[in-house]
């Protein structure tokens, strides 16, 4: 087939329509929340505290360090998925959560007795926290790695990534307000931990599933 | 390349995603020119014919026009599904190159005239179901229109648009996969 025969083909679908990314990806976004929600809701649910908690400095800073996260890998994923898109400044804002948690770990070190250190770290949830926030996160994953198919990353691992992170944010927004351990020791060791898996669960998606 | 390419292809391209087909045909032949051109000074050593980079880069335009946001350049947007492409056809023949990303370099690129030969699109072509192939290649290699190939085929022409769409994203998925 000449090129010119396949213009001709392509021009022929020229009135077919497709939804434009950037109001799809909102839309895949409200869709991964409200499953997010659902799972969480019919699993773990919130703590039974959870209105005398958000008084406490503690417990609402965890909502900071991943809704930074959840904003800031929206906005990555968005780049990433638009061939030519700059993804330099968004790529900066990624490190807004991880300082905001490094400065909540200094100021908590500053806070609490050293012998109080290693039972805030270790808390008591570890293990929920860490098979719960990829539990939440895997549902809003697979839709993610699906935008990623309908969009065009030129980087198919690292947007894959870029899912795994939002979706990671996501759950963990969800898990947080389950969660007892608010001290950031806990947020800085185990939430990044579950979220790390989410994050290679989406490289690999991105490796196997996104192409184009 | 100047500035007022740019400008062109973006209104061209706006049209053509308001259902303008003279301003998408213009578009094409206008990106076909330019992808050729890149392509060509891209591919020093033999192994991959440049003009199946082309033509997968038009592919992928096509199905992918959704991601280009109307407020954005448009020239970047097509050089860099034209770079991945690129490497896609390299990595598919068992090759590790480089592409530079060189803004400056593409600024030069010249349109450039098509040459034939067997293209893989063929492949993919002969791949798809019969209804799905028999329309593709009505409208493309004999040139009918979609009118003409829904009498022709005793099909309505809605039933012919389904199919062209179908068997150009199928085509295009092709040459992503393998």
């Amino acid at each position: 087939m000449r090129t010119e025969d396949l213009i001709k083909a392509l021009d022929a679908d020229a009135r077919s329509k497709a939804m434009p990314l950037g109001p799809a990806w909102w839309a895949a976004f409200g869709v991964a929340a409200v499953v997010a929600a659902m799972v969480f809701f019919m699993t773990i649910g919130p703590r039974p505290d959870i209105m005398p908690a958000m008084h406490t400095m503690r417990f609402m800073s965890k909502f900071v360090f991943t809704l930074a996260l959840t904003t800031s890998a929206f906005a990555l994923i968005r780049a990433l998925s638009t061939p030519g898109a700059a993804s330099r400044r968004a790529k900066l804002w990624m490190l807004v959560a991880p300082a905001l948690v490094v400065i909540a770990v200094i100021l908590e070190l500053f806070a609490v007795p050293e012998a109080d250190w290693g039972r805030r770290l270790v808390g008591s949830n570890m293990m929920i926290c860490m098979s719960f926030i990829p539990l939440i996160g895997i549902g809003p994953l697979a839709i993610f790695l699906g935008m990623l198919r309908y969009g065009a990353p030129t980087r198919p691992v690292l947007a894959g990534a870029a899912a795994g992170l939002l979706a990671g944010g996501l759950a963990a927004t969800f898990y947080a307000a389950h969660c007892f351990d608010d001290s950031p020791l806990f947020v800085a060791t185990w939430y990044t931990i579950a979220i790390a898996i989410l994050t290679a669960l989406g490289a690999l998606g991105g490796r196997l599933f996104v192409r184009w | 390349m100047t500035g007022k390419d740019e400008a062109e292809l973006s209104r061209l391209l706006r049209a053509a995603i308001a259902g303008d087909e003279r301003a998408y045909a213009d578009f094409l032949h206008r990106i076909a020119a330019l992808v050729r051109g890149f392509v060509r000074r891209k591919i020093v050593q033999g192994g991959v014919d440049p003009e199946d980079v082309v033509q997968e880069t038009l592919l992928a335009i096509h199905v992918k026009r959704h991601t280009w946001r109307e407020d954005a350049p448009v020239l970047p947007w097509v050089y860099a599904i034209a770079r991945f492409k690129l490497i896609d056809a390299f990595r598919r023949r068992g090759r590790r190159i480089e592409v530079e990303i060189d803004e400056i370099a593409e600024t030069f690129a010249e349109p450039e005239a098509e040459t034939v030969s067997e293209r893989d699109i063929n492949r993919a072509l002969d791949g798809l179901p019969p209804a799905q192939r028999s329309v593709v290649a009505a409208i493309s290699v004999d040139g009918r229109s979609i009118g003409e190939t829904a009498a022709r085929l005793g099909v309505s022409e809605t039933a012919v648009r389904v199919s062209l769409h179908r068997g150009l994203a199928a085509i295009a998925k092709r040459f992503g996969r393998q």
